[in-house]
């Protein structure tokens, strides 16, 4: 995956968290994702289309999703409702388009954002597209950024190759 | 003065509220998508209208179009994470009067929400 796709997301979820919530964010060391299963309890997903393809998610714990979506909203909330599913799509709908801005390419659509909640949930990317998981640290616990982008001419060239 | 709030997520929805009800309007409609917010207007006959971009069913700017083609006057403010230069031109093309890109803080919407208001003529 192009390096240059990444860094607009350390600086979308720093900006997200600071404008929103003023919460302060620290960026660790990005790696490449090789387990299937979600890092984390809450997966806010956001999928990607048009000339680039792929797959956005903020992997949560559960304890440190509570405390974000209780800054966000200013509302204790129950994990198990439809307001806090709501919340955590929003927080990854608002990074993914901030950080699509950065691209500066009208053809880059990004979906409604899902949400899955549950231990042991896998969230499938698309097929030899790498992940990119960018740690981050907050006062609320660690989540993570989950990239899995690549250009759509290149997927094309893969079928193309496959066939 | 009547407010019509569309966007998809009740949170974001539930913040402009607040900011809203700080500026002292209290008369404010919600709506979940493009097309709930045009089966809205008839009944509400909104003088301001808040509006985001990606929505399922009928997205904001197709609302816009929409809407435009029967009321050129009422204000419109598409708030939003889509921030490129393009689709900020597309959407004042549409007929947005102004445009905030999420996220904002709620000084930031409230001094969009007034400067439209005097940009439009619109008393409170």
């Amino acid at each position: 995956m192009d390096a240059s796709y990444i860094t607009p997301f350390m600086t979308s979820i720093q900006n997200v968290f600071s404008t929103m919530f003023q919460l302060p964010v620290s960026i660790g060391e990005p790696s490449i994702k090789t387990d299937k299963k979600a890092t984390h309890d809450v997966s806010g997903i956001i999928g990607v289309s048009g000339e680039m393809v792929g797959t956005i998610v903020l992997s949560m714990p559960a304890d440190a999703a509570v405390s974000i979506v209780n800054l966000f909203t200013g509302m204790e909330m129950d994990p198990d409702s439809d307001d806090f599913a709501d919340a955590v799509g929003e927080l990854v709908n608002m990074i993914s388009g901030n950080a699509k801005a950065e691209f500066q390419r009208k053809g880059v659509s990004i979906s409604c954002p899902s949400v899955v909640i549950g231990e042991d949930h896998r969230v499938s990317t698309p097929s030899g597209t790498a992940c990119v998981m960018i740690p981050c640290s907050t006062d609320c616990g660690e989540v993570v950024l989950e990239i899995a982008l690549r250009e759509a001419a290149e997927v094309d060239e893969t079928q193309a190759n496959a066939a | 003065m009547r407010i019509l709030l569309i966007d998809d997520s009740k949170t974001m929805r539930n913040i402009q509220k607040s900011v809203l009800k700080q500026l002292g309007y209290t008369d404010i409609e919600e709506a979940c998508d493009g097309q709930d917010a045009l089966n809205k207007v008839p009944a509400f006959k909104p003088e301001l209208c808040l509006v985001d971009w990606n929505m399922p069913n009928m997205d904001g700017l197709t609302f816009v179009k929409t809407f435009r083609q029967q009321d050129k006057s009422t204000p419109l403010i598409m708030v939003t994470t889509e921030a490129e230069k393009a689709r900020v031109i597309e959407a004042i093309k549409a007929g947005v009067n102004n445009y905030v890109v999420k996220p904002f803080t709620p000084d930031l919407l409230s001094e969009r929400i007034t400067e439209t208001l005097a940009k439009c003529g619109v008393g409170s």
